[in-house]
């Protein structure tokens, strides 16, 4: 059996177009829910030994501090969470732990404070390190591969990246530096899978010289069809793991993973394949070079 | 007939045992300890000690190891193992409240690495502070006050040489890390003169008599790294004295200090000793008839003093300082100085017997200007002003402090020495050791869970091959563990969701191959042939994929910082690993089941 791939590919464009306007809309209009990593300021996080009334809290920390903290229930009425943007004196969270210790008893599990200019800072470097992945990741391909391939992949990381991002735009879902780590880590696997694809659709060009390339991309994707499937299933598999077990701090980095997984194989299948076809690839392109080993013979 | 090298089978078996003996330790974390120690150079543990020690804990409801005090007797310390790190802190708490001041109680970790094992040296991971709990400090050097500090120090200078040539200077000013100044008269060649040699200073002159100075770029970033390899030695130091096992002081980029210290709670105390930016001056009071100009007023009981605006020495030529008491039974400072420090003093005060010497305490502290500014200021004080009563020189005593307490702080500060330039706080964190062990629970928990539903995937799909892939599954944890314990790296919350993505990622390369291999046996090949090609195959597609990914996670680890490195690391050496696990090691087993089959017909693929 062999499933036509490519023909719903407008469909399929048309898809990624939307999806990656939504995302961009939102990014502009509605933003990212920023962490503490990239805006700075102090977060307290404590148990406390009884469930408490949020307002109490509020009322402890009204006394110290202006109108623009957060106070929030964190997984139950005992484990209460405490932000407190911008911030620029280092002591507060140390105060404020001590003024709650007066009326409250409770467990410190976490506090941290950081610096608006630390925010800044990793905010461009998460930047540049986005852009300088995907440039070495293309220049790798060019490479390895050939220059529309390179292009190919390129598109379809950045369709990735900014279409994970819409996610967490849309639903608002915090943004932190570990949630960065996975968007570069989505990366590297969304390339994963564009390479083994990439790579099939190479050997196939050389085996039958005279095929149409959509031909030859279908019948590639129908090779890898279950070596793509079962790969993200193991990958879902343990990510859905860390999502369920992971706790708080490890959810939103696996939030992008499992989206990041999703949107990548679907991307190596669409957005790779399809520029290949509007680029239209040939046999030119892939004359062998020296370093390649395996052509037809068997060993 | 299946193939396989020798030389293969040599490297794989010995790759897996040196593997195995040096993830072995990880099975034996090491316990949180609670260290005893005389605070005394004759400090050896005697019976009479250890057993008042060992009453003591048996007194409390903590379970600890037991007789450890005595095994103890002739060392230098005691170390008492506690069950988990919340027994620890109680245990310091009670021992601190039980024990004379001259025993210092430390947190600690005792090792129960086998002794076979440690003599291989291998140790277990360490672990972060997010699985440990603990406070960490990310600390800048403040370079626009050092800059301007120093262009003060650079300033007085060339007043004199100066007026030793008889030129005088009409106006000077230092804003905006300039020097801005003019002479009455022309002074050109004097001025080339004094910058002749200068490769850290620039001049220009900018108007007729009007000179700029600033610092050139070179001799910017000399004395900021100066300044912060300092601040790393000082903040060494200083974070000794804390008594805390493992810490970590670690210069990160430029400007900036990282300091980590496991299993403290308190952060305010660790935060008093550690970023005190506090030094002392040593200056002599003015008399009656000095010029305004070089003198600063101060207040000091109830009383204004005029000091000289010369400092004689400052806190950074201390070599030792020591509590003691004097003849009335008050607190006192010993201090020692260094040479330099010495020489200096001797000639400042061997002139000025009877007159007085103040001692001025300078603290650095930070407020918040109207409109939002942050600006750090001095605040300096004059904790003593006493009469000079004969030369001093490298051996003297700081009297009239109020209590043992601000006695001892003080000693500690000086002892700890000063901060070559002064330091913000600019990230701040601590994790409770509650947290940290439900941390290390959820990362155990998500990697048992993950790594059981891809190897019960993986047999149900691959059959006898899935059970291959899963024993190199199990093999690349293992090494993983092994590797990170050789680097000694450290393993943290996001790393253990990174060998849990790893083993995700993984078997993806027995996919690639296992799947490879099914085609040709579609494609009617032999078994035997069929495994061959699989593999050949494949490799290229394996390599070009895990390479990918290692760039991405070194890009990850280079702009990273603490948790994303930590993810980095551990993708990193998984993915090099996994490699070797997932081509060869399976290769290998399969070698193993295939090799003495003369005719496969099918295979439980």
């Amino acid at each position: 059996m062999q499933i036509n791939f490519m023909k719903p590919r407008k469909i399929a464009s048309t898809l990624s177009i939307i999806m990656i306007l939504i995302s961009l809309g939102s990014l502009s209009f509605r933003g990212l829910d920023l962490g503490l990593d990239f805006t700075g300021g102090t977060l307290i996080e404590i148990q406390l030994s009884k469930p408490t009334d949020l307002e109490q809290i509020r009322d402890v920390l009204g006394l110290k501090l202006d109108d623009d903290f957060q106070v929030s229930y964190f997984g139950s009425e005992q484990d209460v969470l405490i932000k407190i943007p911008g911030g620029s004196e280092n002591n507060l969270s140390d105060e404020i732990v001590s003024s709650l210790n007066e009326s409250f008893k409770f467990d410190l599990r976490r506090k941290d404070f950081i610096g608006p200019q630390i925010g800044e800072e990793l905010r461009d470097q998460g930047g540049l390190g986005l852009l300088a992945a995907l440039l070495v990741m293309m220049a790798y391909i060019m490479f390895r591969f050939q220059f529309k391939f390179a292009i190919g992949a390129l598109l379809a990381l950045v369709h990735d990246v900014v279409i994970v991002l819409g996610i967490f735009s849309v639903f608002y879902i915090g943004f932190n530096l570990t949630v960065l780590a996975a968007l570069l880590a989505v990366i590297g696997y969304s390339l994963n899978d564009t390479i083994v694809v990439s790579d099939r659709i190479r050997e196939n060009y050389r085996k039958k010289r005279k095929s149409d390339n959509i031909d030859v991309i279908n019948r590639s994707l129908n090779q890898m069809l279950g070596r793509t499937l079962i790969t993200s299933l193991t990958t879902l598999l343990v990510l859905f793991a860390l999502l369920i077990l992971g706790g708080d701090f490890i959810q939103n980095f696996a939030i992008a993973l499992i989206c990041g997984v999703i949107v990548g194989t679907y991307s190596s299948i669409y957005v790779l394949c399809n520029n290949l076809i509007l680029m239209n690839l040939n046999f030119e392109d892939l004359a062998i070079k020296k370093s390649e080993q395996f052509e037809d013979g068997m060993p | 007939m299946l193939r396989f090298q020798l030389w293969k089978i040599i490297i794989i078996l010995s790759v897996i045992s040196i593997g195995i003996i040096y993830a072995l330790p990880n099975f034996y974390p090491p316990s949180p300890a609670i260290q005893i120690t005389i605070d005394s150079s004759s400090g050896q543990i005697s019976q009479n000690i250890a057993r008042r020690v060992d009453s003591l804990v048996q007194d409390t409801s903590i379970k600890c190891s037991s007789n450890i005090s005595s095994d103890a007797i002739g060392y230098e310390s005691i170390l008492i193992k506690t069950e988990n790190y919340q027994d620890q802190i109680k245990l310091k708490e009670y021992l601190e409240e039980k024990l004379e001041r001259d025993f210092v109680v430390a947190l600690n970790l005792a090792p129960n690495t086998p002794k076979w094992l440690s003599q291989l040296q291998a140790a277990p991971m360490k672990l972060g502070l997010d699985l440990r709990g603990g406070v960490h400090f990310l600390m800048e050097v403040d370079s626009q006050l050092l800059i301007s500090t120093r262009l003060e120090s650079y300033l007085a200078d060339l007043k004199r040489n100066l007026r030793e040539e008889r030129i005088s200077m009409s106006k000077s000013e230092i804003s905006d890390n300039k020097i801005l100044f003019s002479t009455r008269t022309d002074a050109s060649s004097e001025i080339k003169d004094y910058f002749k040699n200068n490769t850290v200073l620039n001049y220009k002159e900018i108007g007729k008599n009007q000179f700029l100075v600033e610092y050139s770029d070179q001799g910017l970033d000399e004395l900021v790294d100066y300044a912060v390899s300092q601040n790393l030695v000082t903040l060494r130091n200083r974070v000794n004295e804390l008594g805390i096992s493992e810490p970590v002081v670690v210069r990160q980029g430029k400007n900036r200090i990282s300091v980590q210290l496991p299993g403290v709670q308190d952060t305010a105390e660790a935060k008093k000793i550690i970023g005190k930016t506090a030094n002392l001056e040593f200056r002599l009071e003015a008399e009656s008839n000095t010029l305004m100009s070089r003198t600063d007023q101060f207040d000091f009981s109830n009383q204004r003093v005029k000091l000289m605006k010369q400092v004689i020495i400052t806190g950074d030529k201390v070599a030792d300082a020591s509590v003691g008491y004097d003849e009335n039974g008050f607190p006192q400072v010993n201090i020692s100085l260094d040479g330099e420090g010495g020489t200096k003093m001797h000639r400042s005060t061997r002139n000025n017997v009877g007159n007085r010497m103040a001692v001025i305490f300078v603290e650095r502290k930070i407020k918040t200007t109207a409109n939002e500014e942050i600006e750090s200021y001095f605040d300096k004080r004059i904790i003593s002003l006493a009469t000079i009563q004969s030369a001093l020189a490298n051996q003297f005593r700081i009297t009239g402090l109020d209590s043992p307490n601000e006695a001892s702080e003080l000693a500690l500060l000086l002892r700890a020495g000063a901060l070559a330039a002064p330091m913000n706080f600019v990230e701040e964190g601590t994790v409770g050791p509650s947290l940290g062990a439900d941390n290390i629970r959820v990362g155990v928990q998500s990697l048992l869970l993950g790594l059981t539903l891809v190897l019960i995937f993986m047999i149900f799909y691959y059959k006898v091959f899935g059970l291959i892939a899963n024993v190199a599954v199990a093999l690349n944890i293992i090494l993983i563990s092994a590797v990170m314990s050789v680097l000694s790296a450290t393993l943290t919350l996001p790393g253990i969701a990174g060998i849990v993505l790893t083993i995700g990622m993984a078997v993806d390369a027995n996919v690639l191959i296992f799947s490879r291999i099914k085609e040709e046996l579609k494609n009617r090949l032999k078994p035997i042939d069929a495994i061959n090609a699989g593999y050949d195959r494949a490799y290229i597609t394996i390599v070009d994929a895990n390479l990918t990914t290692l760039i991405v996670a070194l890009i990850l680890y280079t702009i990273g910082t603490g948790p994303v490195q930590g993810f980095a690391i551990t993708l990193s050496v998984g993915i090099l690993t996994s490699m070797f696990t997932a081509i060869l090691v399976t290769r290998f087993l399969v070698w193993l089941i295939y090799r003495n089959r003369k005719n496969i017909e099918t295979l439980w693929i």
